[in-house]
């Protein structure tokens, strides 16, 4: 009778938890059945009335019941679980080719973009970077470079000056003398900066930037120059290009030379010569002047314009974009 | 410097072509910027002869023209003023194609039928007059194609010529060039002196002889000025780019160019007893042969007579002392001028002369005698004349004179990294017409007197490397003595200031570093501005003094060009003149304007706030631990809006400045939206500080809330603080979460609402502790603030 009982209770139980739609469902049916005073658990408490050779097989066959039931309700409540979960996630899907929350990225200026790169180079060639102020005055500009007072050279700088005599520095090669007057070699600087030439028309802006370069130590050659220059030209444009020195006339150099770079046609042909840089070897009176003996140094020194390699390395055709901040221009080299 | 490859090649006997020269050139120091074609092609083109000139029936400008050619005697209807009876001029037969595409057909004009052309100099690409015909020499043979009666089959090389290489402003300075770098023999027309027919004389007085240590003059009598001047002459001229002004101007232009000696004609009725070589008085005026008057300075050189200034010397003659067409007696002048008594003069007049262009370079103290006696020479030949003696000024002392200048094998080889012979190195030297003795391990080397820069060692060792070829130099890799060059840790650099604004979304602009005085009226930026003495116009006249013209006409262009979500940076130099002086400093400028998003399906985007622009100052200093105390009060600046404008300053120094622009000008300005803008001091940004490590702490934090309300004029910042100041370092943190204004609080006060972070590293903290440091802050707000507990 007692088997009998539990199997119906049990059969009426799995039903209502097979039923159960939510865990609070679920939880009656276990107090209803499991629970102090469930109904499983009360016919357990009946078994004493049994008599003695009915009563164990009549208790292990009520426990049995109570195990499945239990077993039922916990699987129940995983499914419960998993169906809420599966609720949720469905509710919670969205469209992932939506557009992101954010703002336009920024980005440098192209001319920083390059002057990044070059300075990055020479800094791992032993470089460090030396600065200079904007408003100098002839003697760092000119005299201390070796500019006679008199001289071709000097007009070939298109100077902007100050009411009091003093001028925009055309160059970044004042930076030499100052850190040459402050230190005996080795030197081994580079000078990035901006400077200004009155000079305004398609090719030339009033206002450019330069890195100027400068090594000076015992046993500096001219072959070093070279190699150094050409090492620093495949490593920016990262391309083997053919580089070759031209020579040229500077106050503060000598020998001098202009660096052409044998630039690439569309189809990878070698194409026209590109005069890059200007460079040579530390004219002695420049050494002199800052106090530096030239029988015992030498010394090489080289200029670029970072517009140009800018322009090269980017392939903006127009200098004057570059002053001109226009946003579609700016925001295609972030 | 443009000369015709023929003529190179009359000097030097070789066979490269025009360009191989120029590579020659190039690759020795003296760069070729283009070798063109004297002429376009001329196929088609022959010597026209007109042989009668009749006026067209139908029009008065036309002319009816009888004109002999190649073959046959042909009709050609032409309008050129100087189509006259007996010239020779370009013609160009039926079916030619002119250099500008036009093809000639037969046509009529007004009734009169016209077969061929007669050309103008640009209609064949030869020239720039377009006055009329272009007027052959009558020497040249009728019906010739015209490129084999001028010679068109040529090149010009176009050298640019660096300074140092005044040597080279000549056909024989290159031609002397050419033959070192290919190792030839140098020719050149032979000169010889020329007999004087008289004694005539004209007196020569050099007042001032560091200025002009030597000068020539001869009287040549009875020149006929309006001869012509032969084709070969006036074609040379043409290809160096020099016009054919009449035989007597042509002679001297030309012995400019073959020898490179500027030289000057006086007409010598103008010229009242004698030639006086002075300093100009100050005040004195003249006029140039270019018309123009103008006042003289003390420093100017003049050749002037017993009475007035003839010329500038070596820059540019008088108007009134020149050769005109009346003129029949002559002064020649050939002198030397001292480069540091001409340089600059004639740029300070607006003067580039090819005369004051040598003599500022140097022109070969040499050559004087040379030079005179070659002009003489071919103005006899072309315009006749009785030449009187050379009367030479000299002073000898003070002229140039080339030294010997050591050269050490062992510092050449040490300087290049080469390892050159001495014999390479000889025979080099000696390629360039310098004078080589042998000396104590290497030479005493004198250069000619044409070469005016070579004073010390490493001018020779650079001739030598340069002609040797830099080419051929031996190349190393980069090695030496390497110093480590990284920047310090504390230290913050530009390139990573720079990434770190384009990584929170500024795009960095580069601005002119001068502005318009307007624009810094405007702004009242205007104190301690540094104005240029000679800017190039007057919007880029004065040293920027901030930043904020510069983001404001980039903002102001972006904004019409149809942006108007945009954050901006520019890093860069400002100048100003303060009491003790000048100075520099690198500035940082924010600008930002639109919305604090960009625009997104999830809904409508805020407007940027002061407090994005402050959020981004604050990032900034806190990533990148800027030491020290930062604090923010109101100010009063004329482009800022007036309620929402600080001044940022850092441990009680000034670091910039920040708010939203002023309504007013954002109106004056035109702009459909305002923006928010600041400027800091870059290198104060960027002193960081490394960090150093404390205890951390294993014990929970508490938070406490108090809702106060405040009077309106009480600044948040100062409530904080006294929060941290009451609270002690068991404050660690002071959230400002709320701040409310409206029903419920009182009218002209706020209810501000702080979370106070509250810890102790060491253990933790009981409510009691927490309770009365509570009291404690509570204390302190109504004490200083008369704040009152909310709710």
């Amino acid at each position: 009778m007692a088997i009998a009982d539990a199997e119906g209770l049990l059969a009426e139980a799995l039903s209502l938890v097979s039923q159960a739609a939510d865990d609070r469902t679920l939880d009656n049916v276990r107090v209803r059945f499991l629970g102090k005073k469930g109904e499983l658990t009360g016919l357990l408490k009946q078994l004493g009335a049994l008599p003695a050779d009915q009563r164990r097989e009549a208790g292990q066959a009520v426990n049995r019941c109570k195990q499945a039931l239990e077993k039922a309700i916990a699987e129940r409540e995983q499914a419960l679980t998993r169906i809420a979960l599966e609720r949720r996630l469905k509710t919670e899907q969205i469209d992932v080719t939506l557009p992101g929350r954010g703002h336009e990225p920024g980005g440098p200026h192209p001319v920083n973009r390059a002057l990044d790169r070059i300075l990055d180079i020479f800094n791992q060639l032993g470089f460090a970077v030396a600065t200079g102020p904007e408003v100098e005055d002839d003697y760092y500009n000119f005299e201390a470079l070796n500019f006679p007072e008199h001289h071709p050279a000097r007009a070939m700088h298109d100077t902007f000056y100050l009411p009091d005599g003093r001028l925009l520095r055309t160059h970044t090669s004042p930076v030499q003398i100052r850190v040459m007057k402050n230190q005996q070699p080795p030197v081994r600087i580079v000078a990035p900066g901006r400077v200004f030439r009155s000079d305004s028309d398609q090719t030339h802006t009033p206002q450019f930037h330069q890195v100027e370069g400068l090594l000076v130590d015992r046993d500096v050659t001219f072959a070093d120059l070279k190699g150094l220059l050409a090492d620093f030209v495949n490593a920016f444009f990262e391309d083997e290009l053919e580089v070759r020195l031209r020579p040229s006339y500077f106050p503060f150099t000598e020998p001098s030379a202009e660096v052409d770079v044998r630039w690439r046609n569309a189809d990878g042909t070698p194409g026209r010569w590109l005069e890059v840089l200007g460079c040579g070897m530390v004219h002695p009176n420049v050494l002199k002047n800052c106090d530096i003996d030239p029988e015992t140094y030498t010394g090489y020194a080289f200029g670029l314009g970072v517009e140009r390699f800018a322009m090269l390395r980017y392939r903006v055709n127009d200098l004057r974009l570059f002053f001109e901040n226009d946003l579609n221009f700016l925001r295609q080299f972030r | 410097m443009k000369i015709s490859y023929r003529w190179l090649k009359g000097w030097v006997d070789t066979d490269l072509d025009a360009e191989q020269i120029a590579e020659k050139f190039t690759l020795a120091g003296l760069e070729v910027d283009t070798v063109e074609p004297v002429a376009p092609p001329l196929d088609g083109v022959v010597v026209g002869e007109i042989l009668s000139a009749e006026p067209h029936p139908d029009a008065d400008r036309l002319r009816v023209c009888r004109v002999r050619g190649d073959s046959e005697e042909r009709i050609i209807v032409c309008g050129a003023p100087n189509a006259r009876v007996g010239l020779k001029a370009p013609l160009a037969t039926l079916g030619t194609v002119l250099p500008g595409g036009l093809k000639i057909k037969p046509a009529k004009l007004r009734g009169v039928r016209s077969e061929g052309m007669l050309c103008s100099e640009p209609e064949l690409g030869l020239g720039e007059d377009s006055a009329g015909l272009m007027e052959l020499p009558n020497d040249v043979e009728t019906g010739d194609p015209l490129d084999k009666a001028l010679g068109l089959d040529d090149k010009v090389l176009e050298i640019d010529l660096t300074p140092n290489r005044a040597d080279c402003l000549s056909a024989r300075g290159l031609a002397r060039e050419l033959a070192a770098l290919i190792d030839a023999e140098v020719g050149g027309p032979e000169i010889e002196p020329v007999a004087a027919v008289n004694d005539d004389l004209l007196p020569i007085d050099l007042q001032s002889p560091e200025d002009c240590p030597c000068y020539i003059g001869r009287i040549i009598r009875g020149v006929d000025v309006n001869a012509p001047t032969p084709l070969w002459m006036v074609e040379r001229l043409r290809r160096s780019g020099i016009r054919s002004l009449g035989p007597i101007v042509d002679v001297t232009n030309y012995v400019l160019l073959e020898l490179g000696q500027p030289l000057h004609a006086f007409d010598l009725a103008k010229i009242q007893g004698g030639i006086r070589v002075r300093r100009a008085a100050k005040g004195e005026r003249m006029r140039l042969l270019d018309g123009r008057e103008i006042g003289l300075d003390a420093d100017m050189l003049l050749i002037a007579d017993h009475n007035r200034p003839l010329a500038l010397g070596g820059i540019m003659g008088g108007e009134d002392s020149g050769v005109t067409d009346s003129t029949t007696d002559i002064l020649l002048e050939s002198a030397w001028f001292n480069p540091a008594s001409i340089i600059g003069r004639g740029r300070r007049l607006g003067l580039a002369t090819e005369s004051a262009h040598r003599f500022e370079r140097g022109v070969d103290p040499a050559l004087q005698r040379r030079a005179a006696e070659r002009a003489t020479a071919l103005i006899l030949e072309i315009a006749g004349g009785r030449p009187g003696p050379l009367n030479e000024a000299l002073n000898t002392d003070l002229l140039p004179r080339n030294r010997a200048v050591r050269l050490r094998l062992a510092r050449l080889n040490r300087v290049l990294g080469s390892q050159l012979s001495g014999d390479e190195v000889e025979q080099i030297l000696q390629r360039l017409d310098m004078t080589v003795e042998t000396s104590d391990a290497g030479w005493k080397v004198t250069a000619n007197s044409a070469r005016r820069d070579i004073e010390i060692e490493e001018d020779l060792i650079e001739e030598v490397a340069r002609v040797y070829g830099y080419d051929r130099l031996p190349t190393r890799k980069p090695g030496g003595r390497l110093s480590i060059c990284l920047p310090g840790e504390g230290e913050l650099p530009e390139q990573r200031l720079r990434r770190q604004l384009a990584a929170r979304g500024f795009q960095e602009i580069m601005t002119w570093s001068f502005v318009g005085e307007d624009e810094l009226a405007r702004l009242e930026l205007l104190d301690g501005a540094q104005p240029l003495a000679n800017p190039l116009s007057r919007d880029m006249a004065i040293l920027r003094t901030s930043l904020l013209p510069g983001l404001l006409n980039a903002a102001g262009a972006n904004l019409r060009r149809q942006h108007h979500e945009f954050r901006l940076f520019e890093l860069g130099t400002c100048f100003a003149s303060t009491g003790q002086g000048f100075s520099e400093s690198r500035q940082v400028g924010l600008l930002m304007t639109g919305h604090a998003r960009a625009e997104h399906f999830s809904g409508k985007p805020r407007q940027l706030d002061f407090f994005d622009l402050k959020g981004e100052l604050e990032h900034l200093l806190d990533f990148n631990r800027v030491t020290g105390k930062v604090s923010y009060r109101p100010i009063a600046r004329p482009w800022l809006h007036p309620g929402q404008a600080a001044e940022v300053r850092l441990d009680d120094q000034r670091l910039g400045w920040l708010g939203q622009l002023h309504p007013s000008l954002v109106s004056q300005l035109d702009w459909p939206q305002s923006a928010f803008v600041g400027e800091f001091d870059a290198n104060r940004l960027g002193s960081r500080a490394v960090p150093a490590f404390t205890e951390l702490s294993r014990f929970p934090a508490v938070r406490r809330d108090l809702s106060l309300v405040l009077a309106e004029d009480v600044a948040v910042a100062d409530v904080v603080d006294e929060v941290q100041r009451r609270g002690g370092e068991l404050v660690r943190r002071v959230i400002v979460f709320d701040l409310y204004r409206g029903p419920g609080v009182e009218k002209n006060c706020k209810s501000l609402s702080i979370g106070l972070i509250i810890r102790e590293v060491s253990r933790t903290l009981k409510d009691a502790e927490v309770e009365a440091l509570i009291e404690n802050v509570i204390a302190g707000l109504q004490s200083r603030f008369d704040a009152k507990l909310r709710g």
